[in-house]
Order: structure tokens, then C-alpha cells, then sequence
């Protein structure tokens, strides 16, 4: 009991002498997908400045973009760049704007399960878009085949399978599958949750992979962070220099580096379908959403100070987290744009 | 919560002289104050959710209006939203359940009120008090990994060539559907019948059944013909404990439904249900008009769930002039 006493009397000092040096902290909230990465910062940078406390909430990117914009977070998370109609409203509610500011990059794969196919599958964007459009239906289609020479695939039907909770997966899957079926784009479109023309929902990546691995002839699509952890085999994907690439750190970060060039000032980039033959076709940054002006000025230095330090120094965490780096030219970029910030 | 209430007899006009101040130094009154406050707490808070709700859903309601239960495109990309394939997916689920959960829960509550010895019945009520305590999730989880293979591998198969004339048993084989969400939402809601239903049936009147014994009727007849029917204001309660619980599953559904907003026939057919489509998209519904919608739908379920409620009150005073006033639950 004395014990458990002294405990309490020593927290209680340590927490008062936080207090007491008027400890500052920030909070955010948003995207899930970046949520190990952006911990792992703020708990580094914590380490580096014990006054900073950075507290972040994985509320999912709907969330994020909301609440920054009704002010009750400091800067926010998300996985889809903010569209006009948003940005809008954030100006006319603050009367400034608020900044994007890539951190990390990340990836989705093509996951299945076909009963007696072992071989690592390759997939065309046709033969993608076809099978989530529910046109191509069986494995031994043409359009699968034709890039899979030398495997057997059976006559089986395709089940197709799809997050079923919003997410910025299905939201860089569609817009992957936007780019390159024009169909997709008029019919479906691209969205965290789109109104899908086939398939079974999942509920996360685990959803999904459950369905899948328990579905013969199924197909879906993971975070490659996910698979990556959890072992799941994935099909490479044709890009659209015509290689077929596998999904890798390298990849992703080569995807990001194409984009670098026609990079917008505002950094409301996607990157699927990049150019460039070494990238990944299924690729994307995820954002941190800073306001533009701040009314408390040690807020917004320490914020400053935090987002030179994720880009510099933060960066090395990325590829232990498996998540890929910024290209150079991005960070480059990116360094100028934090004078933005008010 | 389908609650059925006997009247406790008041007070009475013993208090009825004294004066007010009187009364309240002794504290009945301030006792009585207090508690009228708290129950009145129940009503208001209904009142405020269906209120927000309202409030919560007005651009989908002036938008779409009552083709929001007609139509069945849900499409956040291009604003277009509309409830019945969650709905029927709603009723079709829970009544799957209920038709499956019914017999067995009811059978079961009969066997361990009536017939089982008490030390057995005892300790096989502690069983099902643990059941109605596990979390959905954990019965979610079940269903993935046992129900669903053994849906996909056996009974839809088996059902398919012995049914499959009907077209209730037609389609492919997923292994997850309405069906299977129903058998899960059954076994989660059995443990809540057989509970509230042994209780009731436990506290029918020994003469009762005495009665019966010595008019010469064999223990099930008298189990079967008195004691139940004494029993059926109480019974039916926890049926309808069971549907508001079916009905509102959010975790468990959502993991073995297929999660697809289709009206189909066949309950092999993947679908979808009011609950777990909110708890899937609320998070990241972005625009207005997509998360007043899913606001509705939590509106409609409230709606949904009031309708059934008051069906059951209804089918309670209808079916207990027979009998007595056992609803006490």
C-alpha cells in the first residue's frame, strides 16, 4: 500500500513538474494508414523536445479533413488530397487556407486466391478494371491469360472483393482504376467508398484478406504494408510505361519521383498510374493538413519545427515501418513550402 | 428494448392529508420528485435522439424524400443514396434469426424450468448468463472462421441440392450472406430468450400446475397446455428482447454479411444491414449530404425498431387476455 502511495506521489511530481514548465501540446487528427508512422514521430520528437507533446487520433480521413476544419484540431490527417468544394469551405470558415504536406508514401496491391494457382500473378490495367467492373468473370479470361503465360488458370468465376468500412485504400484503388478505364471514371468514380459494381465487402485489410483467403477464386486489394507484414502473396501490375512491376519500397518511392516533376505547388497530387519505368502504378502519398495561419505563434513554430524534422531526420524511420520515403525533389519542395505557414 | 411493465400499486390516499411540507420533511416526497426525474430522464433522452436524428438528416430528406426507402442506389460518389437494401437486409437477418433462435431458445427455457433438475438447471443458466456477456465481436470472429467455411463447404451445398427448387436456396456459394449473418444473430440471441423465458416460466404459480397435475394431465400436458400459455405474455417479451437485439447488431453482422447493398431472394446472396453499413462508412463519410444519409439511416432503424416494439406491445395485450399478467420480465 506505502508502495503504491509513493508510486502515485511520484507520478503526481513528475506530472506537475511537466506542468509546471508549461508543457505544449499539439493535437491532430485523421488518416489510419499513416497512424504507426506519424506515432513513431511524435514519439521521437518527444524525445527530442520533452515540452512538445503531439497527440494524433486515427479517426480515419473523413475525420480528419472535418474536424480541422471546424477548428477543433490543430492541423489534420488524410490519406485523398482535400477537393475544391472542401478547401473552400476551410477558407470561408478561417478565412485563410490550409497547406497539404506529404509525409510518407504508400502502396496497394492486387491480393487472390485461385484453387490450384501457386505462380505469382502479373495483371494488366484492362484486366483490373475488367474484373472490378465485374466484365471479366472468369480466371482463364484473355484478358488475365494473355499477361500469364505459362500459368493455368482455371475456368473458375472471380469473386471480387472490396473494403466494405471507407477507407484511403479503396480510395487510391479507384483512383488507380479511374485513370485507366474510362468506364470506371464515368460509372463508378473514385471515392474512400464508391458504390462498387461487384464483390463482397471486407472490413479493413484483415476483412478483406480473411474473405480472401477463405474464398477460393477471390480476388482483392491491401495495403502493401499489410501485406508485406502479414505475408500475403500479391500480383505485380503492368505500368504505364508497359513494365510489370512487383510492389516494393523502391517502386513506390520511383512512382513518387515521376510525379516529382509536374509536382502542383500545392502538393494535391495523385500518383497512380505515374510514369517511369520502374514505378508502381498503385501508389500514394498521404497528407498532413496544416491551416495556413495560426493564431498562437509557439503552436506554429513547434509545428514547423516538427514537419523539418519529419522530413529531414523523420524520414529515415519510414522504410523499418515499411513505409516508402519521399523522393528528394519532393522533400525539396516541400522544405520551401513550410514559409507558407502563418 | 421490448420491456413489458405491470403497474406497481401506488401509495394510495394514506399521504393524501397531510400537507405538502409535511410530506416533504418525511421525504416520500422528495424521494417520489427524484425518481419521477430520473424516469422522466428515459423519455427525454428518446425524445432528444429521435430529435437530433431529425435534425441530423435534413438534406437527404428534402433532397430524396420518401424515395429514400424506395430506391436502392447507394453511391457516395455521385450522391445518390438510397435505404432498402439496408433495410431489407435488416428485417431479412433478423428474421432469419428470430425463426431459427424461436424454437430452439423457447424449447430449451421449457426443458430448464420445467423438466431439468434444479442443480442442473442452475448450472446450465450460468452458462447461458455467460453467453449473453460475450462481446459481438468475439461472435463475429466465430462466424468468420467457423460458420462461414462450414456455410460455403456443407450446408449451402447440402441445402442447394436437396432445396434448391426454392428459390430462397439459389445462387452461389460465398459462405457469407443473409443466411449466415442470421444463424450468427440466432446464436447470439438465443442465450436471451432462453434466459428471460426460464425466469418467466419459473415464476408461474405452482398451484398452477398442481392444478392441472390432479385434473389428471401427464407433466408435459401440463407443462405444455398451462404453464406456457401463463407464461406467453413473458415469452413474447423476450422474443421481441431478442429481435431489438438482432435488429441492432452492428459487429457480428457486418463480418459475415458480404457487406453488399442487394435485395435478393435467395439467402445465399450477400447483403447488407442498416447497422453495419453506418458503422462502416461513418467514418469516413465526407460530404454533408453522405453523412446526413447515413444519419437517416439511423433514423430509420430507430423508426424501424419503434414500429416492431409497438407491434409487440400490441401482440402482448392481444394474446394476454388468455392468459395473465405474467409480463413481468
Amino acid at each position: 500500500m506505502r508502495r503504491i502511495t509513493g508510486f502515485f506521489l511520484v507520478a503526481l511530481a513528475i506530472g506537475g513538474a511537466v506542468w509546471a514548465q508549461g508543457a505544449l501540446s499539439i493535437n491532430g487528427a485523421g488518416a489510419t494508414f499513416p497512424y504507426p508512422m506519424y506515432s513513431k514521430w511524435f514519439d521521437e520528437y518527444h524525445k527530442k523536445n520533452a515540452n512538445l507533446q503531439i497527440n494524433y487520433q486515427s479517426i480515419g480521413s473523413g475525420g480528419g479533413i472535418k474536424q480541422v476544419t471546424e477548428g477543433t484540431v490543430d492541423f489534420g490527417a488524410t490519406d485523398g488530397p482535400m477537393n475544391d468544394d472542401q478547401l473552400k469551405a476551410y477558407q470561408e470558415k478561417h478565412g485563410s487556407g490550409i497547406l497539404h504536406f506529404p509525409t510518407v508514401l504508400g502502396a496497394v496491391v492486387p491480393t487472390y486466391n485461385i484453387a490450384g494457382v501457386d505462380a505469382a500473378l502479373n495483371f494488366t490495367p484492362d484486366a483490373l478494371a475488367g474484373i472490378f467492373l465485374g466484365k471479366i468473370t472468369k480466371w482463364n479470361d484473355p484478358a488475365i491469360a494473355d499477361a500469364n503465360k505459362g500459368v493455368k488458370l482455371p475456368a473458375t468465376d472471380i469473386v471480387v472483393v472490396h473494403r466494405a468500412d471507407g477507407s484511403g485504400t479503396s480510395y487510391c484503388w479507384t483512383d488507380y482504376l479511374s485513370k485507366v478505364s474510362e468506364e470506371w471514371k464515368t460509372k463508378v468514380g473514385k471515392g474512400t467508398s464508391v458504390n462498387w459494381p461487384v464483390g463482397l465487402g471486407g472490413k479493413g485489410n484483415e476483412g478483406v484478406t480473411g474473405t480472401v483467403k477463405n474464398t477460393p477464386n477471390s480476388i482483392g486489394y491491401v495495403e502493401l504494408i499489410y501485406a508485406e507484414s502479414n505475408k500475403i502473396p500479391y500480383g505485380s501490375v503492368q505500368n504505364s510505361s508497359g513494365a510489370v512491376v512487383k510492389a516494393s519500397l523502391a517502386a513506390v518511392s520511383a512512382a513518387a519521383a515521376g510525379a516529382a516533376k509536374d509536382m502542383p505547388d500545392d502538393f494535391r497530387v495523385s500518383i497512380t498510374n505515374a510514369p517511369g519505368n520502374a514505378s508502381y502504378p498503385i501508389s500514394t502519398f498521404t497528407w498532413l493538413l496544416i491551416p495556413q495561419k495560426f493564431a498562437d505563434a509557439t503552436k506554429r513554430d513547434a509545428l514547423k519545427g516538427f514537419l523539418k524534422w519529419a522530413l529531414g531526420d523523420g524520414q529515415s524511420y519510414a522504410e523499418a515501418l515499411s513505409y516508402a520515403k519521399l523522393p528528394k525533389e519532393v522533400v525539396a519542395k516541400e522544405v520551401k513550402a513550410i514559409d507558407k505557414i502563418q | 428494448m421490448a420491456t413489458t411493465t405491470t403497474s406497481v400499486p401506488s401509495a394510495g390516499p394514506v399521504a393524501g392529508s397531510r400537507s405538502f411540507l409535511a410530506k416533504l420533511r418525511e421525504g416520500d416526497e422528495i424521494a417520489r420528485l427524484i425518481t419521477f426525474l430520473f424516469a422522466a430522464s428515459v423519455v427525454l433522452l428518446t425524445l432528444l435522439l429521435v430529435f437530433e436524428l431529425w435534425l441530423g438528416s435534413t438534406l437527404p430528406r428534402h433532397k430524396f424524400g420518401f424515395n429514400f426507402f424506395r430506391t436502392s442506389v447507394w453511391d457516395p460518389i455521385f450522391d445518390q443514396f438510397g435505404a432498402l437494401p439496408f433495410i431489407y437486409g435488416t428485417l431479412v437477418t433478423a428474421g432469419v434469426a428470430l425463426i431459427l433462435a424461436v424454437p430452439l431458445g423457447i424449447g430449451a427455457a421449457i426443458f430448464l424450468a420445467e423438466l431439468a433438475p434444479t442443480r442442473l438447471s442452475d448450472t446450465l443458466e450460468f452458462f447461458i448468463d455467460l453467453l449473453a456477456a460475450v462481446p459481438s465481436v468475439i461472435y463475429g470472429l466465430l462466424g468468420v472462421f467457423i460458420v462461414v467455411p462450414l456455410m460455403r463447404g456443407y450446408i449451402q451445398p447440402g441445402l442447394k441440392s436437396t432445396l434448391g427448387f426454392l428459390s430462397l436456396f439459389k445462387g452461389p456459394a460465398y459462405g457469407v450472406g443473409f443466411l449466415t449473418a442470421g444463424i450468427v444473430l440466432a446464436i447470439m440471441v438465443i442465450p436471451y430468450i432462453i434466459s428471460v423465458s426460464r425466469e418467466v416460466l419459473l415464476s408461474v404459480p405452482r398451484d398452477q400446475r398442481e392444478a392441472a397435475l390432479s385434473l389428471g394431465s401427464t407433466r408435459w400436458e401440463s407443462t405444455w397446455q398451462v404453464v406456457v400459455p401463463f407464461a406467453r405474455a413473458g415469452i413474447m417479451g423476450s422474443i421481441f428482447l431478442a429481435l431489438a437485439r438482432a435488429l441492432g447488431e452492428t459487429m457480428a453482422v457486418t463480418m459475415v454479411i458480404g457487406n453488399t447493398p442487394t435485395i435478393s431472394a435467395s439467402l445465399f446472396s450477400p447483403g447488407y444491414s442498416i447497422a453495419a453499413v453506418i458503422a462502416n462508412e461513418f467514418t469516413e463519410a465526407t460530404g454533408d449530404l453522405y453523412l446526413q444519409s447515413l444519419i437517416e439511416l439511423g433514423l430509420v432503424l430507430f423508426l424501424l425498431t419503434f414500429v416492431l416494439n409497438g407491434a409487440a406491445r400490441l401482440l402482448i395485450v392481444a394474446t394476454s387476455q388468455r392468459g395473465s399478467g405474467m409480463g413481468n420480465t
